[in-house]
Formats: C-alpha cells, structure tokens, sequence
C-alpha cells in the first residue's frame, strides 16, 4: 500500500502542510482532510465543475488533480473569495439575482467567475456561456447565471472606475 | 481510488527508468484529465502515476524560425495564450480552444491527447496536417514518428512499454499558409466530435491556387486519418468550389464510420465532405489574412 505523503501548499494565502495517500483527489484532500468544504463534489469526472478551484492562478477540476499534484502549489479556493464579512462583486451577485437553488454548483461558478472576470473584465454574454461551459446547473438554468455574471462585471468595473 | 504510487521525476532519463523498470504497470501523468478518471472508473490499474510535468523537455514551447516545439506535457491553455502560434499555426489553437472546457484546458495536454490515442481526439488531425513529428524516448534511445503513423487502433498506438513521447516538432509554416480544424457537435461546446476536419493549405503568391494541401479527419475510423489523396488532390488548382469538392469526394473515399449514438455511418460520412469545404475554406481566409466565420463552438 502506498505510503502518505506530506504536501504543503499555500491555499488562501496561508501556507498548509497535510498528509495525503497518492490516490487521494485534491478535492478530497481539501474536503476531508483540511475541512474546506465549501468545494463541492459533483459528477467527479471533470464535467460538471462543481469543484472548480484556482491552482497557480488557473482555473481547475479539484476531481481531476491529485492532491500530491498540489505539494508546492498556490491555491484558491471558494473560502477565500469573501473578505472577512463582505461577499465579494461575484457572490453578492448571485445572491442578488438568485442565481441559484440548491447551491452545489454555486462555489464552482463563483470561482470559474472569478477567473473570468481576472482574464476579461468586460466579457459579453457569449464570451461568458463559453468561459462557464465547464460548469453544469441542474436546477437555476442559465440565464440568471449568467446575468449576475454580467452584473458582477459592471459592479466591479464600477468599483476600480 | 485505487492504491498507486506516485513518483514525479525532474530528469526525462529517470521517469523512463521508472516507467522502464515497472514493465508495463506504471503510466505517464500529464494534465490527467483522462488518466484519473480512467484509474477511478478501473478502466486502467496502474501501479504507479509517473507525473511528467517536472520535467523540463517535456513542458518546452518554443517557436523559431525552424519551426514550433511542442513538449508533451504542455497544457492547451498555454499553447493558445502565445498569438503567434495562434497565428502560424492556427489548427493546433483551434483544437485546443475545445478541447473540454476552460478548467480541463488548464490541465489537458495535447501529447496526453495524442497517447490516448481515440478517434475523435481533436488535436491530433491538427498535429497530422501541420506535419507534427513525435519525438520519443525509450530505453534503447531516441526515436521520430510522424504522427499520422503513431495512433494504430482506438486507444492504441506505436508506445512501447518503457517509451515515453517527449515532444511534437512542427515544420516552420511556409509563405501564403493557413490551417483550421474544427468538428460537428449537436452542442456547442464540452463534447466529443461527430465528425472533425483538420486542414493546412499553401496558396501561390496570387492567392488564388493551392500550392499543395494537407487534410486530416476525426471520428470516422479506428484512429485519426491523414486524407493524404483528398489534400493531394488540391496541390495545382485554383481556389474554388470545383477543386473544394473534389477533395472532398477523395477524403470521403477513405472514412469508414461507425454507426453509434452520436451518428449514423452515412450522416457521418456526409459530414465529411460538409465539415471539408468550410474548413478549407476557413484555412484559405487565414492563408490571404482574411477575416474568417468561425467562433470556437460554434
């Protein structure tokens, strides 16, 4: 049986050292092991995005990378997205536009959002379904989705303006 | 998941070593958005993941003027975040522009893709028609297979056990060129070709004749095909919708479908010569620096 290893990484800003078996995802390991379960599990096969989280400033499937992968590694995950109290342009946007029911996608399209809007402030409607395709609602449909990433942008950009 | 092991070497000669010494029970990690998913499934059991990516010969983008190389383990994000290889060698982009969505191009690498070795992969038509040459390292040397040589069956292709491909090496693109490849899905994104065409054309200094033409299908056979006659059939004559569909015809010629959920063997085959046209097309617009109508899924 393989042994565990000893991966440390920095995940929000604060460096983390944990024990991991080689077979173990990086979404495992941020759920079960260090308790940061705001990343969700969906379909656990890269389609749905449900677990998306920033790896050295890219977007990834946390289901598709193992948790060694991760030993050095700068991470972002949905916990570090507000700042302390304050939702940040993005959750506050879904919030407001009720961009979602049950929730489970929602960590995953807030952080995929995030990486959108560092790539392109100004995406238009098509440039968001394209950047988001990754990612599956089961339940809001699209739309409202995709209008609180819209008003996330201009929220933002009225921000730094 | 199964119990591995996990080893990341940073010396190209250690990772054959490794994958050498475990005779055909370790495999290569690259973006491992097919190997894990295949390891938690069962689909493969392999006893030890020998992550590539720290190793330096594998994770080489260079263009020059002898051409562009293309380490294995180079994610597709990176290949088109560089304009010039948008540029010069637009199929390779095009592919890895949908190739699942953002989050997989973030990880997924087009020599992953190769080594996986399905029919419909969308890179590999676009590595056949921009010449690629597979560089690959064993433990007996060095060797090069061009790479419409290295896939032989679905899943299958020309690795033996304890080689590992390094990298693909592209031909500088010639004056008066352009390249595109795109495939039918009944969505618009995230999901795997109906059918796909890649092509590379050289226009003569009018712009109005090919020069000589490459073409490469997807989705229509036991593995990538390089529709060697149908871009044959281009070299010398103008650029029209007579020439155009006589590639075609040639490239349908050679497609021998199945018949499965995603389509029939006769709409497969139309699509064919459907997805030719418009992707010639499309490389003649890119080779006379023309706007051309294509979004990515789309």
């Amino acid at each position: 049986m393989a042994k565990k290893r000893v991966v440390t990484t920095t995940i929000n800003g604060d460096t983390h050292e944990f024990l991991c078996k080689p077979q173990q995802t990086l979404l495992e390991a941020l759920r079960d092991v260090l308790g940061l379960t705001g990343t969700k599990e969906g379909c656990s096969n890269g389609n749905c995005g449900a677990c998306t989280v920033q790896m050295n400033g890219r977007p990834v499937d946390s289901c598709l990378v193992l948790a060694v992968e991760a030993e050095g590694a700068n991470l972002k995950t949905i916990e570090g997205v507000a700042c302390g109290n304050h939702l940040d342009e993005v959750q506050s946007a879904f919030l407001e536009g009720a961009a979602l029911q049950c929730g489970i996608c929602t960590p995953g399209f807030i952080m995929q959002t995030e990486s959108l809007l560092e790539e392109n402030a100004t995406p238009s409607e098509e440039e968001i379904r394209f950047y988001l395709s990754g990612n599956l609602c089961r339940c809001t449909g699209y739309d409202k989705i995709v209008k609180a990433v819209q008003c996330a942008a201009e929220q933002r950009q009225a921000a730094n303006a | 998941m199964r119990d591995f092991e996990y080893e990341a070497p940073t010396a190209l000669s250690a990772a054959i070593e490794l994958l050498a010494q475990a005779n055909g029970s370790a495999k290569p990690l690259a973006g491992g958005t097919d190997l894990i998913d295949h390891v938690r499934t069962g689909r493969l059991e392999p006893d030890l993941l020998v992550d590539v990516k720290k190793i330096d010969e594998l994770n080489v983008l260079e263009l020059n003027g002898d051409g562009l190389r293309l380490g294995a383990a180079v994610p597709c994000y990176r290949i088109y975040g560089t304009p010039e290889i948008s540029q010069q060698y637009a199929a390779l982009t095009d592919s890895c522009r949908i190739i699942g969505g953002i989050q997989i191009q973030s990880r997924a690498s087009v020599g992953g893709n190769l080594c996986n070795s399905g029919p419909a992969a969308d890179s590999t038509p676009s590595l056949i028609v921009l010449g690629g040459v597979c560089v690959i390292a064993g433990p007996n040397g060095t060797r090069e297979v061009p790479v419409e040589d290295f896939c032989i069956a679905p899943g299958k292709n020309v690795l033996e056990a304890g080689e590992l491909l390094v990298e693909v090496k592209f031909p500088a693109r010639a004056a008066n060129s352009g390249s595109h490849y795109r495939r039918f899905i009944p969505r618009n994104e995230m999901d795997i070709a109906v059918v796909s065409v890649g092509a590379s054309v050289v226009l003569d200094e009018s712009k109005e004749n090919f020069v000589s033409a490459r073409i490469a299908l997807g989705a229509v056979a036991a593995t990538p095909l390089f529709a060697q006659a149908a871009g044959d059939a281009l070299a010398g004559q103008p650029v029209n919708e007579e020439s155009i569909a006589k590639a075609a015809a040639a490239a349908k010629e050679i497609a021998t479908p199945i018949t499965d959920m995603r389509g029939t063997a006769e709409y497969r085959t139309h699509l064919v010569g459907v997805l030719i046209e418009r992707v010639i097309n499309a490389a003649v617009s890119q080779a006379r620096g023309e706007a051309i109508c294509y979004k990515p899924g789309h």
